[in-house]
């Protein structure tokens, strides 16, 4: 049935491959990084946590380096269409190493991951895997490359969380990710293999001119395209594929809550964007849904949701992680508004809020380790009367909260501004989005600022000392961080024209 | 009676979506976590059957590249869920899912 290719076609083969691989080197590093890690783990014996995380922290700021040359060598397709480099990879693959090295630092830090458990050797090594999963992400193009980096990313993912196993709650919080994500996945592959059968092709690209010129069955599309999206939404961590995030993010090391929150979810969005931007077809206009569009309508109903069920059942929470996970549900449903307006505005909306998601949830995420370090707890109650004795602590805490509601003068306020004016110049019913949006993050504001609250005004039950120390390096990266959420909150000028540069997804006119 | 005995496209799709039902069903109903994960088995391979017939009807190598890594996929996914579910047995003495929950409000 099938020939076998003749010499000449494998010598072209081969051909493609080689040149190809220049346009890989990121990932090839990375990779070489994966190893290093694994044997350096195997060869020291002595000192290994804190020679692991050097080595990690560099590799990882030498592979900008190798992202950064990318930027000239873009609109390549490589690989036999399986991948791209464009200016929205390269982005992202920013954005994934800087969380990554945030990350690396945070468990440096982190009493939880270097006292409690025997010995951090593979964390490092699953931490960079995991990078190169998100990576690969950003720039597939072909059904099968977006389900290998996926896989990739989530089987790291499933090991980290549980990384504290003799601790009951990591344990079985692994255990959850396991199930909702092996469902949510074998779902995905599902969808796949009905859009394969739809179109006869694997390229995104392909399909959708395939889809377009041959005409489809609206029914069976949306049928795919909902599969699609439980495995997408359940990385993003919308409503109704968040039953995972709470429980996760509460059992998980912090650290490697804080990467997946922001990570892990942002790879969620860039699929998101690069598959139903250009595989899906949808209407010339926006507004009226033709058929087989219908996936905005429910995206759209996915935000929504996300939006008002994140911020509401975030104002019950009493653990600091438990509170973020639900304020990252209603994250979730902010990004997705940007990707639902679907033109240039809101795309690059949707980019500079994931950036300003990465500052003031890392930010949040640190001072909790830098708490949790020190008392021992990440319950809201136990943060009385902290704000006094870490000064430090408590203000940039307070600073990244104020972000994270979206108050100026900080990132996280021109990042809903922009979200909400690019839905607004839309008009008809993305103004109702926008309002919604409005509305909840007003809820959100209430929770917030309980823990401010507890820090500066009121006392706690058991004495404390009057001043708590924490080391240099946690109060480094906080201050950093800090600064940072205010200075892009004034000067924000640089970091929308770096968004504006990332919106160009490979050969496609989307706009 | 015809379509009884020459087997086309739609007897393979049929039986894929039969075994995506009974995982589904599996995952849905099944308390013991083993069991839950041996519906996502179910799912996988009827993905698989549904890649394998299109490539077969459509004529392209795709599908059977595509069932490939999912064979592959399905086998890292299991040696990872089945150490995770050992940890949960030391630690919790079951594998049942619905009494693990130490982690709620």
């Amino acid at each position: 049935m099938y020939e076998l290719p003749s010499g000449a076609e494998i010598q072209a083969i081969i051909t493609t491959l080689k040149t190809s691989a220049v346009y890989y080197l990121p990932e090839i590093y990375l990779s070489a990084l994966f190893l290093v890690l694994i044997l350096s783990d195997l060869v020291f014996r002595q000192k290994k946590n804190q020679l692991l995380s050097i080595v990690s922290l560099f590799g990882l700021t030498g592979s900008l380096w190798f992202i950064w040359k990318q930027h000239s060598m873009t609109g390549q397709e490589i690989f036999f269409g399986m991948y791209v480099i464009d200016e929205f990879a390269i982005f992202f693959k920013y954005f994934f190493v800087v969380s990554a090295i945030l990350t690396v630092l945070m468990s440096m830090t982190s009493d939880e991951l270097n006292k409690r458990t025997s010995g951090v050797g593979e964390y490092y090594v699953l931490v960079v895997g995991m990078v190169i999963g998100m990576v690969m992400m950003a720039s597939s193009t072909d059904l099968l490359m977006m389900l290998v980096s996926m896989e990739l990313v989530s089987l790291a993912a499933y090991v980290l969380t549980g990384y504290l196993k003799r601790e009951r709650r990591s344990t079985e919080a692994s255990l959850k990710y396991l199930v909702y994500g092996a469902v949510s996945s074998g779902l995905m592959i599902y969808g796949f293999s009905i859009l394969y059968g739809l179109t006869g092709e694997t390229n995104i690209s392909e399909i959708s001119s395939v889809l377009l010129s041959r005409g489809y069955d609206p029914v069976t599309l949306m049928i795919a395209s909902i599969m699609i999206l439980a495995g997408i939404g359940y990385k993003v961590g919308a409503v109704p594929f968040h039953f995972w995030s709470p429980d996760v993010y509460e059992g998980a090391p912090i650290p490697v809550t804080a990467l997946l929150s922001v990570a892990s979810k942002a790879a969620g969005f860039a699929l998101l964007i690069r598959f139903f931007y250009v595989a899906v077809p949808h209407g010339p206009d926006t507004g009226a849904f033709t058929p087989g569009s219908e996936w905005l309508l429910l995206l759209m109903i996915l935000s929504v949701t996300s939006m008002i069920y994140g911020n509401v059942v975030a104002l019950w929470q009493t653990n600091v992680k438990r509170l973020l996970a639900y304020s990252s549900i209603a994250h979730a449903g902010y990004i997705l508004l940007g990707i639902i307006v679907m033109d240039e505005l809101g795309t690059q909306a949707t980019l500079f809020y994931l950036i300003s998601y990465l500052m003031m949830n890392f930010g949040a995420f640190l001072v909790a380790v830098t708490i949790a370090n020190k008392t021992g707890s990440e319950n809201i109650e136990d943060y009385r009367g902290l704000g006094r004795r870490m000064p430090l602590a408590g203000a940039a805490m307070t600073v990244f909260l104020i972000s994270l509601v979206g108050l100026p003068p900080t990132v996280g306020f021109i990042g809903k501004l922009m979200i909400f004016s690019a839905l607004l110049a839309k008009g008809s019913v993305f103004v109702w989005l926008a309002l919604v949006g409005v509305l909840t993050s007003v809820i959100s504001l209430y929770y917030y600022m309980l823990i401010p609250l507890n820090m500066y005004l009121r006392e706690s039950k058991q004495p404390l000392p009057d001043t708590i120390r924490s080391g240099m390096l946690p109060q480094l990266v906080t201050a950093g961080l800090m600064l940072l959420t205010l200075y892009f909150g004034i000067f924000f000028t640089p970091l929308s024209d770096f968004a504006r540069y990332a919106v160009t997804l490979f050969g496609n006119q989307l706009y | 009676m015809d379509v009884l005995f020459t087997i086309g496209l739609d007897h393979y799709l049929v039986i894929s979506a039969i075994l995506f039902g009974l995982g589904l069903f599996a995952i849905l109903t099944r308390k013991n976590a083993i069991v839950v994960l041996m519906g996502v088995e179910l799912i996988l391979n009827a993905a698989n059957i549904n890649l394998l017939a299109f490539s077969k009807y459509n004529g392209g190598m795709e599908g059977v590249m595509f069932s490939l890594f999912v064979i592959v996929l399905a086998a890292a996914e299991a040696a990872i869920a089945l150490a995770i579910v050992i940890n949960i047995y030391k630690t919790f003495n079951t594998v049942d899912v619905s009494s693990i929950d130490s982690l709620k409000e």
